[in-house]
C-alpha cells in the first residue's frame, strides 16, 4: 500500500490532557506524527487540532476510528483528499553578512516574506504559506547556513461554506439522530455517526 | 446542604445501583473509608490485592452486566488495579475503578505513594478522570457509569485526592450527562441492513460467528431467530459461548486456535459470514490471510472502529447487535441450506475432537465432563487461562449466556479466584466453579481468605499438573521438547486452603473424581478439590502459529469414531 501524508482534523474538548490522549493513541498505533496544531474554536471549551501523520490509507482510517473513540474527541475527519486551505508558518535564522544581506532580501522579497530581527551576522526571516513555498524558500536560504528554523506545523480549513467540521450550535445531548448524509471523504464506508 | 467529597461519592454510587464495592483501604481514601458506615446499603468487600478487587469487580460485570466497582488507595494501591482494568477493557466488561490519590498540593511532586495512574490507564481504560474539586465529583460519577455502561462497555477510572473527599461542596446529582464526544450509534444504517439482508438470502453456505457483543447486547432471542429463518450453522467465539445454546441442532461449538476442527472447517468453506458482536481477533481467525477466502463478510458491531481492523468487510453495520438483528429478521426469507448443513454436520461427525481417550490415568478432561455431568451443566464456569481454560471451554456444555466467564482478551493468569468470587457475589443463588490451573492458582491464591470471610460457596478444581501447561505444550510441540522453566512446583494445596478455612480434598485417582465433586456440592459453603492430573496431557485440536484455522492439529483418532454424547 503506498504511504501518503494524511491531514486529520480533530474537534476536541478544551481539556488538560486532550493532547497527550491523542498523541498516545497516535504512539500505540506507531504512528509518527509530522505536525500537530491546535488551538481554539469559534467556540469555547472546544479546540480544533491538525495532525499530519504518514500512513497508507486503510492504516490511518483505522486511526482516524480510534481517535473517534477517545471521549474528549467529538470529531475527526481526514481532510486530505478534501478541498483545504493549508497553511504554515516559519521563522527561520540565517547567517548574513554585509556582503550577503543583499542577495537574502531579494529572495525574501521574491517569496514575500518578511524580515523581522536584523544582526551583524543574522537574519531572522518570517514566512506564512503551504509546505511547498516554506520548503522552497528554505532551500534557497540553505546556501546561506541555517542556525535555526522554528515552524508551526500544517493549519487548514476546508474551502467552501459549510465544512465537515462546523462547531455545532447546542451541546446538549439529543434523542438519537437519523443516520447523517456520507461525509466527501466517507463517501465510500456507510456513514457511521 | 454542603456535604463532603467522601459523602457525595458514596451518595452518587447509590444514586448508580451501586450494591458492591471490592477495595482495600489506605491512606489516601481514610476519609472515604471514614464515611461508609454511613452507607450502609453499599456492601463493602476486602480483597487480599487489588488485582483481586479488580479481577472480582470483572467478574461481577460478566456475571450481572452491570458495573462492576473497585476500589484502590494511591500509588502501589492503583498500580495493583492495572492488570485487572487491562483485562476489562480487552475484554469490554464495564468497570468503575476508583483510586485515592494524594492530596493536590502534593500531586506531581512525587511525593508519598503518589502515582500518575490516570497517565498509566490512558491506553487500557475508555476514560479516566483526574478530580480536583469536590463539586465535580457527582458530575463524574454519573458520566463514569455511563460511559463504563453503553456502547461498547469497558472500564472508566475516577482518580480523587484525599482533600477533596475532606472538601465540602453541594450535591447535586445531575439527571443527564452531556458527552458531546461520546454518541454509540445504536441502530444500524437501513441501507446496509438491507444489503445485510440481501447477501444473506442469497447465501448458498452462509455461516453465523457470534462473540461476546451478543451476549453484552443481550441478542438471544434475535439471534436464534435468524439462525432458525434461515437455517444457518451457528458457531461462537471463546467469549461468544453461551449466546446460543450448545444442544441446539444448528450449534457447531466455536471456532479459533482450539476450537473445534469442524467449526473452523465450516467457516473456512462458507460463503458469507455473518460476524455478530465479535472483532476477527488473532486467537479465533489464524493466520488472517488465509482466513476465510471464499467469503463474503457482513460485520455487525457496536464499536465501529472494529469493523475493517483485522479483515475486508464487505457488509459493515455499526450499531447495538440486538437492534440490527431486530431489524434485519424481518427482512430474512425463511430457507434451508440442507447440503451445506448435512456437510458440516458430517464434518463433525468426521472430527470428534470432544472425545475423551480411553485411559486409567486421570485426565482433566474427563474432571471436566463429570463436573458438568453433575451439575447438569447448571453453573456459571470461570476459568482460569491456558489449558484449564480451553478445557473447561471444550468439555463442558453451555446452554445459558454468561455461564462460561474467562479472561480472553488479556488471558490473564490468576484471574480464576477473584473472578469466581465477583461472579459469585453477582449471582449468590448460582453455583459457581471455578477451574484454575496450578500456576493461575498461585497467583491470586490469597483471595481464599477473601472467600472464606465473605462465607462465599464457591467451588474451585484445581487442574494441577505441575506444569505452566499451554507453555509447555508449546515447548513440547515447537520447541523441540525443551521444558525451559515450566516445571512448577507448587505447596500442598489441600493445606493450603484448610490454612485459610476451606475444606479441600485431593484425587489422585480417577474413580474418586466423582465422589469428590459430589462432595464440593453438597458442601454448605466453599469447597476445594486439588485434581492431580496426567501431566503432559494436550489441548487439541491446535492451530499452530502462522497457519490457517484449517490446518489444525487434532488429537490422533480412536479406531471408533463417534460422535460425543451432549
Amino acid at each position: 500500500m503506498t504511504t501518503a501524508k494524511h491531514t486529520l482534523v480533530a474537534l476536541v474538548e478544551d481539556r488538560p490532557g486532550v493532547l497527550n490522549r491523542v498523541s498516545s493513541l497516535l504512539r500505540r498505533r506507531n504512528f509518527n506524527i509530522d505536525s500537530i496544531a491546535v488551538g481554539h474554536t469559534e467556540q469555547s471549551n472546544l479546540s480544533r487540532m491538525i495532525i499530519v501523520v504518514e500512513g497508507d490509507d486503510a492504516k490511518v482510517e483505522q486511526v482516524r476510528k480510534q481517535l473517534d473513540k477517545v471521549i474528549d474527541v467529538v470529531k475527526i475527519v481526514d481532510i486530505t483528499n478534501n478541498e483545504t486551505v493549508a497553511r504554515e508558518l516559519a521563522l527561520i535564522k540565517v547567517k548574513a553578512t554585509a556582503s550577503t544581506r543583499n542577495e537574502i532580501i531579494q529572495i525574501v522579497d521574491i517569496f514575500r516574506a518578511n524580515i523581522v530581527d536584523v544582526s551583524s551576522d543574522s537574519l531572522i526571516v518570517e514566512v506564512t504559506g503551504d509546505e511547498d513555498k516554506v520548503n522552497s524558500l528554505l532551500d534557497l536560504l540553505r546556501g546561506f547556513g541555517i542556525r535555526e528554523i522554528a515552524r508551526t506545523g500544517r493549519i487548514a480549513l476546508t474551502r467552501g461554506g459549510a465544512g465537515p467540521l462546523l462547531v455545532e450550535e447546542s451541546r446538549e445531548v439529543k434523542a438519537p439522530k437519523p443516520p447523517p448524509k456520507a461525509l466527501p471523504s466517507e463517501a465510500e464506508s456507510p456513514p457511521d455517526w | 446542604m454542603k456535604k463532603t467529597g467522601a459523602q457525595i461519592l458514596c451518595e452518587s454510587l447509590a444514586r448508580e445501583g451501586v450494591e458492591v464495592i471490592f477495595g482495600f483501604p489506605g491512606g489516601a481514601l481514610l476519609p472515604l473509608y471514614d464515611t461508609f458506615p454511613q452507607y450502609p446499603k453499599i456492601r463493602h468487600i476486602l480483597v487480599r490485592h487489588e488485582q483481586g478487587a479488580a479481577h472480582a469487580a470483572d467478574g461481577y460485570a460478566r456475571a450481572t452486566g452491570k458495573a462492576g466497582v473497585c476500589l484502590a488507595t494511591s500509588g502501589p494501591g492503583a498500580t495493583n488495579l492495572v492488570t485487572g482494568i487491562a483485562n476489562a477493557y480487552l475484554d469490554s466488561s464495564p468497570m468503575v475503578a476508583i483510586t485515592g490519590q494524594v492530596a493536590r498540593p502534593f500531586i506531581g511532586k512525587d511525593a508519598f505513594q503518589e502515582i500518575d495512574i490516570t497517565g498509566i490507564t490512558l491506553p487500557i481504560t475508555k476514560h479516566n478522570y483526574l478530580v480536583l474539586d469536590a463539586g465535580d465529583i457527582a458530575r463524574v460519577v454519573k458520566e463514569a457509569f455511563h460511559i463504563a455502561q453503553t456502547g461498547r462497555p469497558g472500564p472508566v477510572l475516577i482518580d480523587i485526592p484525599r482533600d477533596v473527599f475532606q472538601q465540602e461542596a453541594a450535591f447535586a446529582y445531575p439527571e443527564r450527562v452531556n458527552l458531546p464526544g461520546y454518541k454509540p450509534t445504536l441502530f444500524g444504517h437501513p441501507a446496509q441492513i438491507k444489503k445485510a439482508a440481501e447477501t444473506i438470502n442469497t447465501a448458498e453456505r452462509p455461516i453465523i460467528i457470534a462473540g461476546r457483543g451478543a451476549i453484552i447486547s443481550k441478542a438471544f432471542a434475535e439471534l436464534k431467530e435468524l439462525a432458525e429463518k434461515a437455517q444457518i450453522p451457528v458457531v461462537t467465539t471463546l467469549l461468544g459461548i453461551g449466546c446460543f445454546p450448545e444442544s441446539h441442532v444448528l450449534s457447531f461449538g466455536w471456532l479459533g486456535m482450539h476450537g473445534m476442527a469442524y467449526a473452523n472447517k465450516a467457516v473456512y468453506d462458507s460463503d458469507v459470514i455473518i460476524a455478530i458482536g465479535m472483532r476477527f481477533d488473532d486467537r479465533a481467525t489464524g493466520v488472517v490471510s488465509s482466513f476465510a477466502p471464499q467469503a463474503r463478510v457482513v460485520h455487525m458491531d457496536i464499536d465501529p472502529a472494529e469493523i475493517g481492523k483485522n479483515v475486508r468487510v464487505d457488509v459493515p453495520i455499526v450499531g447495538d447487535v440486538k437492534n440490527i438483528l431486530e431489524a434485519l429478521n424481518q427482512q430474512i426469507v425463511p430457507r434451508e441450506h440442507l447440503g451445506w448443513f448435512n456437510q458440516v454436520d458430517r464434518w463433525r461427525d468426521e472430527h470428534p475432537a470432544l472425545v475423551i481417550r480411553e485411559s486409567e490415568a486421570l485426565l482433566p478432561q474427563y474432571v471436566i465432563r463429570q463436573i458438568y455431568e453433575i451439575t447438569k451443566g447448571d453453573a456459571i464456569v470461570v476459568t482460569g487461562v491456558g489449558q484449564n481454560q480451553m478445557w473447561a471451554a471444550q468439555f463442558f456444555f453451555y446452554d445459558k449466556p454468561n455461564s462460561l466467564i474467562s479472561s480472553g482478551g488479556l488471558g490473564t493468569m490468576g484471574f480464576e479466584i477473584p473472578g469466581a468470587i465477583g461472579a459469585k457475589v453477582g449471582r449468590p443463588d448460582d453455583t459457581v466453579w471455578c477451574i484454575a490451573g496450578d500456576g493461575g492458582f498461585q497467583m491470586t491464591v490469597q483471595e481464599l481468605a477473601t472467600i472464606v470471610q465473605e462465607n462465599l460457596a464457591v467451588k474451585i478444581a484445581i487442574i494441577n499438573n505441575g506444569f505452566l501447561g499451554m507453555v509447555r505444550q508449546w515447548q513440547q510441540l515447537f520447541y523441540g521438547r525443551r521444558y525451559v522453566h515450566t516445571p512448577l512446583s507448587g505447596p500442598d494445596f489441600v493445606k493450603i486452603a484448610e490454612a485459610y478455612g476451606v475444606p479441600a480434598l485431593r484425587v489422585t485417582d480417577k474413580k474418586l473424581v466423582v465422589t469428590a465433586i459430589e462432595k464440593a456440592m453438597d458442601c454448605e459453603g466453599p469447597f476445594l478439590i486439588d485434581f492431580v492430573v496426567e501431566p503432559e496431557e494436550n489441548v487439541f485440536p491446535i492451530v499452530p502459529p502462522g497457519a490457517a484455522l484449517v490446518e489444525a492439529l487434532e488429537l490422533p483418532r480412536p479406531e471408533k469414531v463417534t460422535r460425543s454424547s451432549k
